[in-house]
């Protein structure tokens, strides 16, 4: 390997300089755009997205890493990073209105927006712990930023303040995981510790770094009992970043999270209770189970009780983090493409439910209380439609996207013998039901409107109009995505060193 | 394939009522006449595109029928897959003149809201029809929880009373139920690839697995709760007065002649072919909740003062009756309980829209309410004692064929079970007859219902299609034998072997 960087790494990087560099020149285009017209900013980024997008394609089907090893350019970062890009995208489209409503300053907003997007990418597509950590910090602290946002706010404030000081602690235990990591096999780069720590499963010390990147993956999932922080940062936080938060920072973990289990230390899964018993070594595939397990269940439990709307939307997404650890839990190719599946069709469906929300917030009416969606199906029948539908996507009825997720996730617990996960998955979801179906019984069953009414704007209804479309598309005929997600799957510790151009 | 309409006759009939439930989207919200006449337009030519289903069936063709197959998800071997056999073909009649009748039956009764609820109606049938002809067990159950959404809301926004609660109750259950369900789905695909090497759902290689017995007794146990939520069986069926007293008469009627008809379909379609050693290990439990179910729910219908819990206890006590004929097990105990399906859909659906009938004219269902009705609805009160007949089994009615068929059966596997199943007959005769007597007899001492209007021209006609099928399911049941031959073959070749011989012997009690 030649040291320093090659000439084709720019080449297989493009997107992510596209993405930095219309970050940077947003930065000073903010500059020079009058206060009243700060919506040309919110193109401006959409077209940023959409060139990155556009970058994207040459580099499809292409499965190598460039700078040395510190990236992989694979088809499961490209999976990802399609989900980053349409959530960013459908996340500004709803900013518009919503920042209008609240009054704040849109230019450093869409930058964070664009940064936190170029930080999950790296977390997609880094095959180096480095690379990793760099991309998660850059995503976090876009995001601590992003949810204090709304300066007069003292919920938003609150929350930014809770996510710091949460995040910051997770980030240095999971920082300590990764450095024993390091000290006990002598390099960062994924591939090579796997290859390193071959023979040393029963290592304690080894044991202890799983035990905290898993502690420090869990936090930035939402897992219980790592999720303490959601509930709070997320009814705090701006309506459009708690959407983005909970589908993109959620993804992006996700893929960091396969990256390390699956690519770095696939000897210390320890699949089943039997195979602790014959090893004394706790692997991470039963430390996911009892945290999908507990996950799901107090996710649900605790949503049951909920009557602010962004709350139970925490609750539930908190719920989803756990039917995810479903398919880490399988490990295998099926249970690794329900996780990409389930994380496609999630961002749909959730960013759906913040659209609604976002449209709720008038200014008089913070909107995001149940009671305040009374009658929605009379005043908004398209939003309240929407909203029937993205709720039954995340309760898992067809013919929406969930359930096509669910199938998915559920099939490769049954698939590789976990019935019991499966049994308390299925629970656990037609528990969520009962909230879920809650909501649409105040749009739906109740009639009394309060505050002024809710105005739709073109872009928050095509933002809408886009996730009720991938909603009952990706439901009736998910044939595409599941083709595109096996295959993006099955790159996943595959790629190879290179340095030539295509 | 064998379809012999040469164009896809099945996929229309699914797809028509939900183009018409597109098309009300464009009518604007204020023209509720037009509303209502597309609707019943879309209804009755969905019933009228599934005429040939019942012309065209061949019943000396032992597969399916008029089949439609395209791939849908490759990925995961998931097709487009419809047929029916008599059974089914039987079934998707029902839904469709059900469809049709309970559209019509809302005229005046509903003038809220009224394009949701015509929509909602709709886009219930596709997936009734959906149910009834999918040959993938993925597609199946895409359209089993189609269902419930409209079915909800059918119940919550135009039910009566406690709707809210009534729409959740049903909801849930359901839904615990269906999930559960389709855990043993995925446990049968996965074990299908484990031996044949393929993907698939297709429930006609299903049908022709051997399952361990171990595996079998997992997946008729996940069956299990899918279905008899659905039937309802006892003690899953306390849902059921509730969705029913509080949902519209429309609601009621579709739930009671076809919704519940899922389950039993169910069973006969996928736990009994697909499972047959766990069936039979079963068969004891079965048993007996069916026998608590015949007589709980008869004497639950005898204790009620609401007119509407009445006829619903009444529908428990009759389908746990379908349950007991269908676990006999033998080829004269499976024909009744298929029988008995559609003689319940035919009279517990009319039931519902006689309740529907003068609910709208009084808007009460107390019994206590009543009396001396016949004096002022002359033509009510004949069509509810036909109806009051077929249910209890009356000779050369509907109901008698179905009771007569299933009690042999039953009589054949067990003559204990056969004497519960002949007390749920007589029960059945008491409530129902003393409903009739405190409903129609003597005088009327309610003033409120000296002037009650008799049955109109559009409500006599929601009858007319029911009382023909009554009479001639009573007098000339052979054609509908015919076409069930087939389909109680193939669960009886897996179920029960031996009585292979004797299946090919014509049964039934009239032929």
């Amino acid at each position: 390997m030649p040291p320093g960087i090659n000439l084709s790494d720019f080449y297989y990087l493009l997107p992510e300089i596209v993405l930095t560099t219309g970050a940077l020149l947003l930065l000073l285009g903010d500059l020079m755009t009058p206060r009243d017209k700060q919506s040309i900013l919110a193109w401006f980024t959409l077209a940023v997205l959409g060139a990155t997008a556009a970058a994207l394609v040459p580099v499809a089907g292409v499965n190598i890493q460039v700078s040395r090893g510190l990236i992989a350019v694979d088809g499961f970062a490209l999976f990802f990073k399609v989900i980053f890009l349409g959530s960013a995208a459908l996340t500004v489209l709803m900013s518009v209105k919503y920042l209008d409503v609240e009054g704040t300053r849109a230019g450093e907003y869409y930058f964070l927006i664009l940064c936190a997007t170029l930080g999950m990418m790296f977390m997609a597509g880094g095959t180096d712990l480095i690379t990793l950590f760099i991309g998660l910090e850059t995503m976090a602290i876009s995001f601590y930023i992003l949810t204090g946002f709304l300066k007069p706010s003292r919920r938003s404030n609150e929350a930014a303040v809770k996510y710091f000081l949460l995040g910051a602690f997770s980030l240095g235990i999971l920082l300590y995981g990764m450095s024993l990591m390091y000290g006990l096999s002598g390099t960062t780069n994924l591939r090579a510790i796997a290859t390193a720590l071959v023979g040393q499963e029963t290592d304690p010390r080894l044991v202890l770094a799983v035990i905290l990147v898993v502690s420090g993956m869990g936090f930035k999932i939402a897992a219980v009992p790592f999720h303490m922080w959601a509930p709070d940062v997320y009814e705090g936080a701006p309506t459009p970043i708690t959407g983005f938060l909970s589908v993109g920072s959620k993804a992006a973990s996700f893929a960091m999270l396969l990256r390390i289990f699956v690519e770095s230390l696939p000897t210390m899964r320890a699949e089943s209770a039997s195979a602790l018993q014959s090893s004394p070594t706790i692997g991470w595939g039963v430390m996911f189970y009892v945290l999908a397990v507990v996950t799901m269940t107090v996710g649900n439990f605790a949503a049951l009780t909920q009557s602010n709307l962004k709350r139970m939307l925490a609750y539930s997404s908190i719920a989803h983090a756990g039917y995810l650890l479903i398919g880490a839990v399988a490990g295998t190719a099926r249970g690794i493409t329900a996780m990409l599946v389930y994380l496609f069709v999630y961002a749909f469906m959730q960013l759906g439910a913040f659209a609604v929300l976002a449209l709720m917030r008038r200014h008089d009416v913070v909107g995001d209380e149940l009671k305040d969606l009374n009658g929605l199906f009379f005043r908004q029948p398209f939003a309240a439609v929407a909203m029937l539908l993205f709720m039954l996507s995340l309760g898992g009825i067809p013919p929406t996207a969930g359930f096509m997720g669910k199938f998915w996730l559920f099939g490769a617990a049954i698939e590789s013998g976990y019935i019991w996960l499966a049994v308390i998955g299925v629970l656990n979801s037609a528990v969520s039901l009962y909230y879920y179906i809650r909501i649409v019984v105040y749009m739906m069953l109740k009639n009394e409107p309060a505050g002024s009414e809710p105005r739709q704007s073109p872009a928050l209804a095509f933002a809408m109009g886009v996730a009720v479309v991938g909603t009952l598309l990706l439901g009736v005929y998910p044939r595409a995505l599941f083709e595109f997600a096996e295959a993006s799957a099955a790159t996943l510790g595959t790629s190879t060193v290179t340095q030539t151009l295509p | 394939m064998t379809n012999v309409a040469g164009f896809p006759l099945l996929s229309i009939i699914l797809f028509l009522p939900l183009l018409g439930a597109a098309l009300l989207l464009f009518v604007p919200r204020d023209n509720s006449n037009a509303i209502r006449w597309i609707a019943n337009v879309v209804a009755l030519a969905g019933f009228l595109v599934s005429v040939p289903l019942w012309f065209w069936y061949n019943a000396q063709d032992a597969s399916y029928q008029f089949v439609e197959r395209m791939p849908w998800i490759p990925s995961i071997g998931a097709q487009y897959f419809l047929g029916v056999d008599g059974f089914s073909a039987l079934l998707v009649l029902l839904a469709t003149l059900f469809g049709f009748i309970a559209i019509l039956s809302s005229w005046t009764a509903i003038t809220e809201r009224v394009k949701e609820y015509y929509i909602f109606l709709l886009i219930l049938q596709t997936g009734m029809v959906g149910a009834f002809i999918s040959l993938d067990f993925l597609l199946f159950f895409l359209f089993w929880e189609v269902m419930l959404v409209p079915m909800y809301f059918l119940i919550g926004i135009w039910g009566s009373d406690r709707r809210l609660y009534s729409a959740i109750k049903f909801f849930l259950y359901t839904l615990v139920g269906s999930v559960i369900m389709l855990l043993g789905i995925l446990a049968l695909y996965f074990y299908n690839h484990s031996v044949t090497g393929v993907y698939t759902f297709d429930i006609t290689q299903f049908q022709n697995l051997n399952v361990p017995f171990n595996l079998q007794w997992w997946v008729f146990l996940a069956f299990f709760l899918g279905f008899a939520v659905k039937v309802p069986m006892f003690p899953f069926h306390t849902w059921l007065p509730d969705a029913h007293t509080d949902a519209p008469t429309a609601g009621s009627v579709i739930l009671a002649a076809v919704l519940l008809k899922m389950g039993t379909y169910g069973f006969i379609r996928f736990s009994l072919p697909i499972l047959p050693d766990a069936t039979r290990h079963f068969v004891p439990m079965m048993v007996t909740l069916a026998i608590i179910g015949i007589v709980y729910g008869a004497l639950c219908a005898m204790a009620q003062q609401d007119w509407k819990r009445l006829v619903a206890y009444s529908s428990v006590s009759h389908m746990a009756m379908v349950m007991l004929g269908m676990f006999a097990l033998n080829p004269v105990g499976i024909m009744g309980s298929i029988i008995q399906q559609l003689n319940h859909g035919i009279s517990t659906g009319a039931l519902f829209l006689l309740v529907g009938n003068v609910y709208e004219r009084r808007h009460t269902r107390q019994i206590s309410e009543y009396g001396g009705l016949s004096k002022v609805m002359p033509t009510y009160a004949v069509v509810f004692l036909i109806m009051t007949m077929s249910s209890i089994g009356l000779p050369a009615l509907n109901g008698f064929i179905g009771e007569l068929l299933i009690l042999q059966g039953v009589f054949v596997a067990n003559r204990i079970w056969a004497v519960f199943a002949a007390s749920g007959v007589v029960l059945g005769a008491a409530y129902m007859l003393w409903l009739y007597q405190r409903t129609m007899f003597g005088k009327i001492e309610n003033p409120k219902n000296e002037r009650l209007l008799d049955l109109n021209l559009r409500e006599f006609a929601t009858y007319v299609p029911l009382l023909i099928l009554a009479v001639w399911i009573g007098l000339y049941p052979k054609p509908f034998i015919d076409r069930l031959q087939t389909s109680v073959d193939r669960v009886v070749v897996r179920i029960n072997p031996e009585y292979r011989a004797q299946a090919a012997a014509p049964v039934g009690g009239q032929r």
